[in-house]
């Protein structure tokens, strides 16, 4: 359980040493980034989807 | 006497160039051609089977793409000396480091079941069961990390390297017309036409060529094996040639099955093989054994480049330099990695061939968000300095993005709409 309990704290500790990045991006930028990250699990999805066709159909 | 006097001196500075490069040679070579792997063997072969030489060029397109990438790698991994995971983190957050942290784990995980899927189909055409490979093989890769250094594991690793040319003479043993190659290769063409399964296996090419978990290896790698801003020059001439290796490697395995096996749907590396063995039984034991050879030099750096991340951002030690008990969580994801996908093939009827042709599509389409923090990164005057990228860097690398999203958003709608292409 204490391990667990540093596990977390790890996570924590990472999360606050990091906050706040280093290199300065405007939102437009951000904005982007997040757009791209969405649009490429969206197609890996299809894929994925393609995946389970082929296998479900043989 | 006069002559070889005025040769000594040029042969002289010539040995200590070469000397001086076998120093620093490691990173780019070894990561370029532990992704010739054996998800690499496998789609290479099935590309020559599919489409004859007539994919050779754009094999060829990669040797450029596979430069610039890994290139901006070694300038950032000499200067930062950090690790592309701590990079990200300390770059963009840890909002933005997470996801790559997760996409790292995802595609590294399913690129090392795609190793051992390639590792047991290679033996088992020698009567070899799946259970004993894993076993060996993990036992094995046990024995090199864990006894070594960072120097010794580079070392055997080149070695594996060496061993991946074996496609070279295997090609020349299937005596294809240099004619054919040269005229149906060098030209660009789509043979077959613009359809869903062209876009997947330029996709899956792009894919075994440039992957997301090269970006962290050959940083941590250049990092764990301390290499100085002065080492670069010799760092990019290491990925060059890695570059051209790994490509040159794909290009005869294509010639191979090209030549034997026009035209059959090839699923797997090890079919291409035991096809091979009916026509040319040296030319099938090569591309069994280079297959193994393939998979055991991309499974040990795939495992690598996960442990390094996650040691670089939970701040464990995380060197090869250093001994379990110094290490043990670096020492611990490495194995678990390496057990846990090497469990999967050994579950009956999985499906294993389709695993290894997706993992690589999945991967090239997760890499252009990983290249984009490369290229911004790169672009941060603060911690480059000079090195930082240049215009024209920035236009290749921003041209490399663009072309993967589009080519994903071509299959993508080739799966949505499987009729929009035909």
């Amino acid at each position: 359980m204490s391990k667990l309990r540093n596990l977390f704290a790890k996570f924590a500790d990472i999360n606050s040493r990091y906050r706040q990045p280093r290199i300065e991006m405007s939102g437009a930028v951000r904005g982007s980034l997040l757009v791209l990250r969405v649009y490429l699990l969206a197609l890996v999805a299809l894929m994925i989807y393609k995946f389970v066709l082929i296998v479900t159909q043989g | 006497m006069n002559y070889f006097a005025r040769l000594y001196y040029p042969l002289r500075k010539a040995w200590k160039a070469v000397g001086l490069y076998l120093v620093i040679a490691g990173p780019g070579i070894v990561v370029m051609v532990a992704d010739n792997d054996a998800g690499g063997i496998t789609t290479y072969a099935a590309t020559g089977a599919k489409y004859g030489y007539h994919l050779i060029w754009f094999l060829l397109i990669l040797i450029p793409v596979a430069y610039y990438v890994q290139e901006m790698t070694v300038r950032l991994g000499a200067v930062t000396k950090r690790g592309h995971a701590e990079a990200i983190f300390d770059g963009f957050g840890a909002f933005w480091g997470w996801f790559s942290l997760f996409d790292l784990m995802v595609v590294d995980w399913l690129t090392l079941v795609t190793e051992f899927v390639g590792m047991t189909a290679a033996l088992a055409i020698f009567g070899v069961p799946p259970w004993i490979t894993v076993v060996c093989v993990i036992a094995l890769m046990a024995v090199i990390v864990v006894n070594g250094r960072y120097w010794t594991f580079e070392k055997l690793a080149l070695l594996f390297c060496a061993l991946n040319l074996v496609y070279i003479p295997g090609a020349f043993l299937v005596h294809p017309s240099v004619r054919d190659v040269l005229h149906q290769g060098l030209i660009p063409n789509f043979a077959g036409g613009f359809n869903g399964q062209l876009f997947f296996f330029l996709m899956a090419n792009i894919g075994t060529t440039i992957a997301p978990w090269m970006l962290f290896f050959q940083q941590s790698a250049v990092v764990d094996k301390g290499m100085l801003e002065k080492d670069i020059p010799w760092g990019r001439f290491d990925t060059l040639l890695g570059s051209i290796v790994t490509v040159l490697v794909a290009v005869f395995i294509v010639i191979v099955t090209g030549t034997v096996l026009p035209g059959i749907d090839i699923d797997s590396a090890a079919q291409a093989a035991s096809e091979l063995m009916k026509t040319d039984r040296y030319v099938g034991t090569f591309l069994a054994i280079g297959l193994f050879d393939a998979g055991l030099l991309g499974a040990i750096c795939i495992s690598l480049a996960s442990s390094w991340a996650f040691g670089e951002i939970f701040g464990w030690a995380h060197s090869l330099n250093t001994k379990i008990r110094q290490a043990p969580w670096f020492y611990a994801t490495y194995f678990l990695m390496l057990v846990t996908s090497g469990l999967v093939v050994l579950i009956p009827q999985a499906p294993l061939v389709l695993i290894t042709l997706f993992v690589q599509v999945i991967a090239v389409t997760l890499l252009p968000a990983a290249l984009v923090f490369l290229i911004l990164l790169l672009n941060d005057r603060a911690t480059m300095g000079e090195r930082r990228n240049t215009p024209i860097q920035n236009l290749i690398g921003g041209f490399i993005v663009v072309s993967i999203i589009v080519l994903s958003t071509l299959y993508g709608f080739s799966v949505l709409f499987p009729n929009l292409f035909k």
